[in-house]
């Protein structure tokens, strides 16, 4: 039998793998890549406090994320494409124009 | 018991699959290896009972956000691996050591999950996407106007800001450098 629990531990395993991702990628597209999982693996959570508390509220925040995370992608990419045209690289230590 | 088969079978394909994201040096692998598991992941919400979210899973994630990351890919020069500069693997260790700690307090600490109610229970006489569709409409129609505004917004900004210069072509210039070098 399938618990809330067995789903929670599986939204946790999920978004370690992307805390790591975030934490050990520099190139800017894998970091998107790391953020996407982040957000699918917490619906996954929402979706299964949905079904176990016979409630559709999760479900709906879980939609809304699929729209956040949507409207991220199309201005994240764009701002990419504009950045790689002006330096040539997605690399993240490229992103820093102060030196102290 | 086939739920507990398909439970185990998505989780272990949704974690090898973002492993593989995580760990590949290769963009190409990552971003398949990505789409992947965003079907899988859809997988789950079928199990779940959420028909429609797993639908929009597949359409918009797998269809929409991978295809707009496939587009992105072209721009820049991602087949060859990537190069990164990490700087100490140790601190990474540490962090996301850190990071699994905080995980597992968060999830050990006492729960108040008794005290949660059902604001909008499910009905048994309506489907999924029904349900999904009366309190979408009636509870939740501000966010819903809000979020399509911000979608809006939102693909306003991608088509200007991907568009500007659009007529400089990186690759080709690039070719036209490459054979003046050769000429000299």
């Amino acid at each position: 039998m399938i618990t809330l629990s067995h789903y929670l531990v599986l939204t946790a395993i999920l978004f370690c793998i992307g805390l790591v991702g975030i934490l050990r990628r520099k190139n800017l597209l894998m970091l998107f890549f790391a953020t996407e999982m982040l957000l699918n693996a917490v619906n996954i959570g929402f979706a299964a406090v949905s079904k176990y508390y016979m409630d559709l509220t999760g479900q709906l925040f879980a939609f809304f994320v699929i729209a956040i995370a949507a409207s991220e992608v199309a201005v994240g990419l764009g701002l990419l494409i504009i950045w790689y045209k002006r330096v040539g690289s997605i690399d993240l230590d490229t992103m820093q124009s102060m030196h102290g | 018991m086939i739920e507990a088969i398909a439970f185990y079978t998505f989780a272990t394909l949704t974690i090898a699959m973002f492993v593989i994201t995580v760990m590949s040096k290769n963009a190409l692998y990552a971003m398949s290896a990505l789409a992947a598991g965003m079907i899988f992941i859809s997988g789950f919400f079928f199990l779940l009972d959420a028909d429609f979210l797993g639908v929009v899973q597949i359409i918009v994630y797998t269809g929409a956000v991978m295809a707009l990351y496939a587009f992105g890919m072209m721009f820049f020069d991602t087949t060859r691996e990537v190069k990164e500069r990490n700087s100490s693997a140790k601190v990474v260790f540490v962090l996301s050591g850190m990071a699994a700690l905080l995980m597992v307090v968060i999830l050990v600490a006492p729960i108040i999950s008794d005290k949660v109610q059902a604001l909008y229970p499910m009905r048994e006489d309506v489907g999924n996407a029904e349900a999904v569709g009366i309190v979408l409409f009636t509870k939740y129609l501000v966010p819903f106007e809000v979020a399509a505004v911000m979608l809006l917004v939102a693909m306003i900004s991608g088509i200007i800001m991907a568009s500007k210069r659009m007529d400089e072509s990186l690759t080709l210039k690039e070719d036209e450098e490459i054979q003046k070098k050769a000429a000299q």
